[in-house]
């Protein structure tokens, strides 16, 4: 896999500082998963985050022996604790998207223009999805509130900022206004994550988008 | 203090206790990693709002995980205070935010192979060098940097690149990118 589209710093120090939203945090946990060169960006940012961490002036409580001396106490005895790691990855799917399905194929839905998707969380912070864009067919024209986040998981999209494969992420800001068409032969899958509602040119789209919940 | 450190030298205190639990379950490393970061998680939650019962309950979980979990450490994939901040903020996410941060796949090398001392010390030089650009920077840098790290950002300010952190800093981290880079270059399973 040759991963030409990668995250952008900030959002990858925001990702380990913990201070995205979950949405955004399963897109860049995914692809992170597919791209060794973004893994390294992530241990350098935790690196700098834990010489942060070293360098904080410390904050002492008058219980803290108390509190060392109940966890030395109960070291041998306490239960094991499981590990982080996401589930194991399924075909196309990395684990943290395995993870976000709750470990099943997903459900597609069908959103018209031959579009499925699955809404696999959304809050009011944020939504992810899965898309399944038939090969040639265009994503209705739309700008952003806010920020979009879109990894490709299977075939590929361009749009006027360029031509995304599989692993590759899109980053679309605040103000672009794109219309993603998939590219030939085989269908896209993708990641999608957002934080505020797309806003459709077309005036169909814009009909449909609370029955798509886009 | 674990003794017999010549395999160790030149390795900072932190790492070195974390090793020895590693290695040797020693429990008295453990309590000093203990009496070291206890505090500064402490610190770092405080910066994100959290007190009371939920701190102990984050410190010590956190704690008792580097514990069980220290067979996983190696030293030149990680710092000892990278490996703890990351353990400990996935665990003020589960208890203080009751939710879960997605993590990505693990690579596929089980156990990892035993580290070239060359780049664990390397890793380890870039860490000394990193911690004094961050105490010689500005106040209100050095601010915008713990703010970028410790969580306390907001979308927004995440969306408008706040806190970016400046200058030596910036190119420290970038050094360590690259040491990163090629330790997983060249330990990438087949």
């Amino acid at each position: 896999m040759t991963i030409r589209h990668h995250l952008p710093a900030r959002l990858i120090r925001a990702y380990a500082a913990g201070s995205l939203p979950k949405s955004f945090a399963t897109v860049v946990a995914a692809h992170i998963s597919l791209c060794d060169e973004c893994r390294a960006q992530l241990a350098a940012e935790e690196f700098a985050a834990g010489a942060v961490l070293d360098s904080l002036p410390p904050l002492y409580e008058p219980g803290d022996e108390r509190l060392r001396e109940a966890l030395l106490a109960r070291l041998d005895g306490a239960p094991h604790l499981p590990d982080e790691a996401p589930p194991a990855p399924m075909g196309i799917f990395p684990g943290p998207v395995v993870q976000a399905l709750g470990g099943r194929p997903p459900r597609w839905r069908r959103l018209g223009g031959g579009i499925r998707q699955e809404i696999l969380a959304r809050d009011a912070r944020g939504s992810v999805r899965l898309l399944h864009i038939p090969p040639g067919t265009a994503v209705p024209e739309h700008s952003h509130s806010g920020l979009e986040l879109t990894l490709v998981l299977a075939g590929s999209f361009g749009d006027a900022t360029g031509h995304y494969g599989a692993g590759d992420v899109e980053v679309a800001d605040e103000g672009l206004a794109h219309a993603p068409v998939a590219g030939p032969g085989a269908p896209c899958i993708c990641l999608a994550a957002t934080d505020a509602p797309l806003r459709f040119r077309p005036l169909i789209p814009r009909l449909l988008q609370p029955l798509m919940r886009i | 203090m674990p003794s017999g450190d010549e395999p160790h030298a030149g390795l900072d205190e932190q790492t070195r206790w974390l090793l020895a639990v590693r290695d040797r379950r020693d429990r008295q490393a453990f309590a000093r990693l203990f009496d070291f970061y206890g505090p500064r998680l402490r610190a770092m939650l405080a910066r994100l709002g959290c007190t009371g019962a939920a701190v102990d309950d984050v410190i010590q979980d956190a704690l008792l995980r580097v514990w069980q979990k220290a067979g996983q450490f190696d030293p030149a994939q990680a710092s000892a205070s990278a490996w703890i901040f990351r353990i400990a903020r996935n665990r003020y996410i589960d208890i203080v935010r009751r939710d879960t941060r997605p993590m990505p796949d693990a690579l596929a090398v089980e156990p990892p192979p035993e580290p070239d001392p060359g780049e664990v010390l390397a890793l380890q030089a870039e860490g000394a060098r990193l911690r004094a650009a961050l105490a010689e920077l500005p106040k209100e840098q050095r601010r915008m940097v713990e703010m970028a790290y410790l969580g306390e950002l907001s979308h927004r300010e995440i969306a408008e690149e706040t806190g970016l952190p400046l200058g030596t800093v910036k190119s420290r981290i970038r050094l360590a990118l690259e040491r990163l880079r090629y330790h997983l270059k060249e330990h990438k399973p087949p």
